[in-house]
């Protein structure tokens, strides 16, 4: 199943070469070529069967993860994150460390030997450690060394009624997405970005838009949810199952309104279901992406995913369908001339 | 190494569940899995797991009690809200720092689901917002279902437990949840194994305890059912790591660490001590002055009093879902106990009353 094989990859920023491998695997029969640059993002090309704009579907493929700084005398494992964590979402969960996929737990100081005011406060960062099990540095150099990554250990499954869970939706989702778009044959020349280190500042898609040099770009993404208790509806950024959500603005850019104008119609037109990303935080490639050369028009679609960031990630596999329904109906529609540049 | 794989076992015990108030599962798993060492297996008036191994010795024979509790720290939904979201209360002693982001099983009439304890993005949330822990109040399960679903599955009071798989570190450490006390029900079955091959005099009821997690209320009747001539109880202790104490935590590998102090019979402490001593095992002391914080508590006081032992085993990131113990220590533990069984007879038990010097 593509979303597990996706999600189940391991991919740090800057260490994406699991996921970059298992993507590789999925595409190359269904491109005309497919390659890499020197920073690792990899790109695939679809040379089309006529004429058209040049369009670059994006997403990228690493995710939130950590780093081992550091191996203590006791064998406990210091680490950083590389990516947004909320540290409070840490506390005993088990990870996964490097290409071995060694296990490790993340733990702290029972509660019993805590004073109540200390349980008000997190356990910051730098009195967390991850315990692989050995008891001095050198049983733990046996096994990992500082400058390993760790991943969180969980697995895709369904969730729920209609939905799944996973450790890396943000953004395997939006890959998913580009794997089956780039099953279907077009008459433009469309290029499936799929880039690194997006979660360290949107270092990856920059390098790929002067490359490929696109007429308009689509950045497929996992976006935050926020559904959940304690959020008023009217700041809900996107909610689970009401459709792929369209990006107004966000801390990274301001996304076309021409592009998302034509989304909305293809989406009416198609009786897809959509909704308009509501919030100004986060950002994602695009911010990169529509200032390359002389400016690329982008917007952004994402799958809504609860407890982005966190360990279980959520979404609804409607809203994963619908997102590959609307990619794929939004490219047909700048291939009949649908979009006026 | 026993031909049972008590190794194995445990982590099927461990994944299992069975909050403070709801053993019955568990209950049923342990007495499946104690087949091989007996079937006389009883199930008192409050839950508790009774199972006796008879002794080789001419009856009337001593009988030693051992307790481990089968119980287990989670939470209990307490309401369901718009959206199908539920709260919950905690049963038991639990952190809700360690409760975030965690996938859990809420366990109702019809069968388990999954759940995830939900966390807000951390784009959406501020600086002040993120120094502060979230108390459980603030903490909600989603169960990804729509709200009549959950109504019409979920009850008020059906327990959750943390979702967890437990898995082996390096180094002989296995970690996951519910390893207080499932690892102390192994080394009670790594006990009645060892036992096996010893042909011990005395009779062993192997008893396993509801709600230590909540204040003991299993031990006390069991000691009492059971009136044992000698009773030891079986938990967990604090393992060291940074930030503990060197006078109450052990190294994991350290062996059992061998209770001492008023709430356990001297004798007792010294006979297990010195029967580390021979079999040339790792052991510790653990010094308290009140209250061991274990079933040991209630069954020293229980009829006219049973003279009550404890061994304990270190256990690190103690009533979270990644509590981690080296199994050596528990296979430790229970050579320790079946090897100290072995050498008790009448005058041993009778002696353990007698303080006068004439």
């Amino acid at each position: 199943m593509l979303l597990k094989r996706l999600t189940e990859a391991t991919g740090p920023s800057g260490f994406e070469d699991e996921i970059r491998q298992v993507i590789y695997e999925e595409i190359r029969d269904h491109v005309d070529r497919v390659y890499t640059d020197s920073m690792g993002n990899l790109i695939a090309e679809k040379d089309g069967t006529g004429l058209g704009p040049k369009v670059m579907l994006c997403a990228h493929m690493d995710e939130v993860s950590l780093m081992i700084s550091y191996i203590e005398e006791d064998g406990l494992l210091r680490f950083r994150h590389i990516g947004g964590i909320d540290d409070r979402v840490l506390l005993a969960k088990p990870v996964l460390i490097g290409e071995g996929r060694i296990p490790g737990v993340i733990g702290s100081l029972p509660a019993h030997l805590t004073s109540s005011s200390d349980r008000e406060k997190p356990v910051p960062l730098d009195r967390l450690r991850i315990d692989i099990g050995a008891s001095t540095r050198e049983e733990a150099l046996a096994l990992v060394c500082p400058g390993d990554w760790a991943v969180f250990a969980t697995q895709y499954e369904p969730f729920g009624q209609g939905l799944a869970k996973s450790k890396s939706f943000d953004d395997r989702v939006g890959c998913a997405v580009l794997v089956e778009a780039c099953k279907q044959e077009y008459q433009m020349p469309v290029v499936f970005a799929f880039t690194v280190q997006e979660e360290i500042g949107l270092r990856g898609a920059a390098p790929v838009a002067y490359r490929v040099k696109p007429d308009l770009a689509l950045v497929l993404e996992g976006t935050l949810a926020s559904d959940i208790p304690g959020t008023v509806v009217h700041a809900q950024a996107t909610a689970l199952g009401q459709g792929p959500a369209l990006s107004l603005v966000d801390s990274s850019s301001i996304h076309s309104r021409k592009l998302r104008h034509h989304l909305i119609e293809v989406a009416q037109a198609q009786n897809i279901p959509y909704q308009v990303r509501n919030t100004t935080a986060g950002g994602n490639d695009a911010g990169r992406i529509h200032t390359v050369h002389e400016g690329v028009m982008t917007c952004t679609m994402s799958v809504p995913c609860r407890y982005i960031h966190a360990p279980s990630q959520v979404i609804s596999l409607d809203d994963y369908n619908n997102t590959v329904r609307l990619t794929v109906e939004f490219l047909r529609s700048v291939e009949r001339g649908g979009l006026e540049r | 190494m026993s031909e049972w794989n008590i190794r194995e076992t445990m982590k099927q015990l461990m994944a299992a569940s069975g909050i403070s108030g709801h053993e019955d599962r568990i209950a049923a798993l342990i007495q499946d899995a104690l087949v091989p060492f007996t079937t006389d297996v009883t199930i008192d008036r409050v839950g508790n797991l009774i199972a006796k191994v008879e002794g080789h010795g001419p009856a009337p024979r001593p009988s030693v009690l051992l307790a481990a509790h089968m119980d287990e720290i989670g939470l209990m939904v307490t309401k369901i809200e718009a959206g199908g979201f539920m709260r919950m209360i905690n049963v038991g002693g639990v952190d809700p720092r360690t409760q975030v982001a965690q996938e859990v099983t809420v366990h109702t009439r019809t069968g388990d689901l999954v759940g995830i304890i939900g966390s807000k993005p951390p784009h959406l949330t501020s600086a002040a917002e993120r120094g502060k822990a979230f108390p459980l109040t603030d903490l909600f399960i989603d169960l990804g279902l729509p709200e009549a679903v959950v109504r019409e599955q979920v009850q008020i009071g059906d327990p959750v437990t943390i979702r967890r798989q437990s898995f082996e570190l390096a180094y002989d450490r296995i970690s996951g949840k519910a390893m207080d006390n499932r690892a102390s029900v192994a080394a009670v079955f790594e006990c009645l194994a060892e036992l096996k091959t010893l042909a011990a005099a005395v009779d062993v009821y192997a008893v396993f305890t509801i709600q230590e997690e909540r204040n003991r209320v299993g031990a006390g009747p069991a000691g009492y059912n059971v009136n044992p001539d000698l009773a030891i109880a079986i938990d967990v202790t604090f393992a060291q790591m940074p930030g503990t104490e060197p006078d109450s935590t052990f190294p994991l590998g350290s062996g059992p660490a061998i209770f001492f102090g008023p709430n356990g019979h001297r004798t007792i402490t010294a006979g297990l001590e010195e029967t580390a001593r021979q079999l040339d095992m790792p052991h510790t002391r653990e010094i308290i002055i009140g209250d061991s914080g274990t079933d040991a508590w209630s069954l020293q006081i229980q009829r006219a009093g049973i003279p009550t032992g404890l061994i304990s085993i270190p256990l690190r990131y103690m009533h979270t879902s990644v509590e981690t113990v080296c199994y050596q220590d528990i296979v430790n533990s229970g050579r320790l106990l079946a090897h100290y069984i072995a050498g008790i007879d009448r005058a041993y038990v009778e002696g353990l009353s007698c303080y006068l010097k004439d």
